[in-house]
């Protein structure tokens, strides 16, 4: 892909706090147009890297091209282009809706004939007309990030960082919410999204696994899901904890989860027959193979690698 | 520019008079602050508690602790029968001062000359005190005080007209001829009141928005440092006029403090001091990590614009070191403009080198908080 086509190119992107690399060696190429996820436990370095993309840190090492801008180095011509929505609410819990998207209008600079009529669709568009009086830090968790998305969208950017958007939003708001992000999408803004939950991940055109500052996988959803490295298998019958615990020692299954009555099943790819080499395993159990999830992608390329090594340590102090 | 000041400037005022509190300090403040040591500060002390060995007991004796008590310097409160207890009164802190008056002090007032008159100025080589106080010396206003009472006239007590005598030099008091220290401190309480609001106000005002997550937000917007210090400069401008105008009206209704500048001199004066005062609050706000920090800052600042200002204690007899710190500060050159002009009638161009020191404490400050305001987060 070529570089003009690119939201967001960075090359072995570091950032070290205290001799702590928060951020290690991140090589992203994001394009135009599209959504893209950060997809990671808290501490995996979600929050620097956007900090490092929206030019609020400078990396310890490594090159970062924003819409064809070099950071460090251009922050401020970049400023209008960029919309940032933190992951804590950063507008004024003492200033009403209307006040503190007059607020955001001005300081970019929009007259008062803009600033009105930019109000007019933001509030209609995010459902906020009938709360304009009321002040922000009255309202619920849903209609703060709503606010929060007109106030970071106010200026129509052309690249959209959203850092974790939804973390204090219930599930029907969630939907909703993206379903505003993909109006963005579709009108042209690249947007880049960390998050912590699957379903959400799930959405993205583009996503990146990151775990302790180290991206662990990328691709698109499916591609990752094709490529995982693992079949899935579920299991159903009784005394499915001791079938766990049995299953979870052989070196081929990178993990055992109890989902309600089932067992999902993670069998390394290498073995040919997941449900033949299981059936002695499970004894009378009824088995069934079934589609990857993202969760099992992300099970498989951070938790599963962890538990792994956390295994083959036990093994060697027996 | 300009709309991006004026939009910080309108964010500040609204959530200004949204914080309830804060709105009613900015009156009460001023007002509380002005009765209190418009009252209570007081140089001139009197009726200082006193106790009393009297041991001759005599009617003359009588006659000059009436004469004594005509003073209003003391006030006897106690009676002692003898020098070792009025001394343990003092360290007690019973009493600040004893007058201890020894059986002989019939002989002494009669060889006295202030008592017995020109008749008797050949045997002043025979007189004696008459009486000794013992101060509690260690507060200098006090034992001065006494100290006063050392050439009291013995006239009266010896049944004659008060003599009058011709002094050495006349004094005349210009501006305060009624030596009424509220006059002195009113003006001054404008510097100090001012001090303490403005620069509290600001050193909160980067940090509180740090703190409270909206600064990550602000600094990925095109608003500029220098924009930001501005914005939150000017709203609390209009609040220090507020406060000058509370104090001065106040101060002359309530304490008679006689106002003889023109009010375009002291608004510009107060104009300038309250920039100078935010701006320093500003430069606390870009070093401040926490709104603790701040407050710490602001009373580090504060302390010695009280102490060392000239609103206590005048400024001339402070060492060169320490008029070397007070000419740093700001509320220094205000007192001396304030009093200036409120007191002496003067213009803010005789005292131009004080108005240049705020003006370029400001601009300095401002660079020096714009400097070290960055919109990074590393």
């Amino acid at each position: 892909m070529k570089s003009a086509d690119l939201a967001i190119e960075t090359q072995g992107m570091t950032r070290a706090f205290g001799g702590v690399n928060a951020v290690e060696n991140l090589d992203l190429a994001i394009p135009k147009g599209t959504i893209y996820g950060f997809l990671g436990p808290n501490g995996s370095g979600k929050s620097t890297s956007i900090r490092m993309l929206t030019g609020l840190l400078s990396p310890t090492s490594g090159d970062i091209r924003v819409l064809g801008e070099t950071l460090p180095g251009a922050e401020e011509k970049l400023r209008r282009r960029i919309g940032y929505m933190t992951q804590k609410f950063s507008l004024y819990d003492n200033l009403s809706v209307r006040e503190n998207l007059e607020f955001v209008a001005q300081i970019y600079g929009l007259n008062r004939r803009q600033s009105a009529q930019r109000l007019v669709e933001l509030l209609a568009l995010y459902d906020l007309a009938s709360r304009e009086k009321q002040m922000a830090g009255s309202m619920s968790g849903g209609q703060r990030q709503r606010l929060a998305l007109a106030a970071a969208t106010l200026h129509h950017p052309e690249l959209l960082f959203l850092d974790e958007p939804t973390s204090a939003v219930d599930p029907e708001n969630r939907r909703e919410f993206w379903e505003r992000l993909f109006d963005l999408s579709a009108q042209g803004t690249t947007i880049l999204v960390s998050t912590h939950y699957m379903d959400e991940a799930e959405r993205c055109h583009g996503l990146a696994i990151l775990e302790r500052g180290i991206k662990r996988a990328d691709g698109s959803p499916q591609q990752l899901m094709a490529a995982m490295g693992a079949r899935v298998v579920e299991v159903s019958g009784d005394d499915l904890r001791t079938l766990k615990q049995s299953l979870i020692s052989e070196p081929a299954v990178l993990s055992a989860a109890q989902i309600g009555s089932r067992l999902r099943v993670l069998v390394r790819s290498d073995i040919e027959e997941p449900l033949a080499w299981l059936k002695p395993k499970v004894a009378s159990r009824t088995m069934e193979e079934v589609r990857a999830s993202l969760e099992d992608v992300f099970v498989t390329c951070t938790g599963g690698r962890a538990r792994v090594n956390a295994q083959g340590e036990a093994s060697h102090v027996a | 520019m300009w709309r991006r000041i004026f939009a910080i400037v309108i964010k500040e005022l609204r959530q200004l008079s949204r914080d309830r509190m804060t709105f009613g300090m900015i009156v009460m403040i001023p007002l509380v602050q002005l009765m209190l040591f418009g009252y209570a500060i007081n140089t001139d002390a009197r009726h200082l508690p006193a106790g009393l060995v009297n041991l001759s007991d005599s009617a003359y004796s009588r006659a000059l602790i009436k004469a004594v008590e005509a003073t209003q310097v003391v006030d006897f409160k106690r009676t002692y029968f003898s020098a070792q207890e009025a001394e343990a009164a003092i360290t007690r802190g019973e009493v600040k001062a004893v007058l201890y008056l020894d059986a002989d002090l019939d002989e002494r007032l009669v060889r006295h000359p202030a008592f017995a008159g020109q008749a008797y100025l050949a045997q002043s080589y025979l007189s004696q005190p008459v009486g000794q106080w013992l101060v509690d010396g260690s507060d200098t206003v006090v034992a001065s005080t006494i100290r006063s009472l050392r050439q009291m006239p013995l006239d009266e007590i010896a049944g004659r007209a008060l003599k009058t005598s011709t002094p050495s030099f006349e004094v005349v008091q210009y501006f305060n001829p009624e030596q009424r220290s509220v006059v002195n401190i009113v003006p001054g309480l404008l510097g100090v009141i001012l001090t303490m609001t403005m620069v509290m106000f600001t050193s909160a005002a980067i940090v509180r928005e740090r703190e409270q997550g909206n600064m990550e937000f602000l600094i990925t917007t095109p608003v500029r440092p220098l924009e930001l210090m501005l914005g939150k400069i000017v709203p609390y401008v209009l609040v220090g006029l507020v406060q000058v105008t509370i104090i001065l009206t106040a101060g002359h209704l309530l304490f008679a403090v006689p106002i003889r500048g023109g009010l375009d001199s002291i608004a510009l004066a107060a104009m300038l001091f309250i920039c100078a005062s935010l701006t320093l609050g500003l430069v606390i706000s870009t070093i401040a990590k926490t709104q603790l920090q701040s407050m710490q800052m602001t009373v580090f600042v504060l302390l010695p614009s009280i102490l060392l200002s000239g609103f206590m204690f005048p400024y001339e007899a402070m060492p060169i070191a320490a008029q070397w710190i007070a000419e740093v500060l700001p509320a220094t050159h205000f007192m001396r403009m304030s009093r200036a002009i409120v007191l002496r009638d003067a213009e803010v161009m005789d005292l131009q080198f004080d108005a240049l020191w705020l003006i370029a404490f400001t601009c300095i400050g401002l660079l020096i908080a714009s400097l070290r305001f960055s919109k990074r987060l590393d």
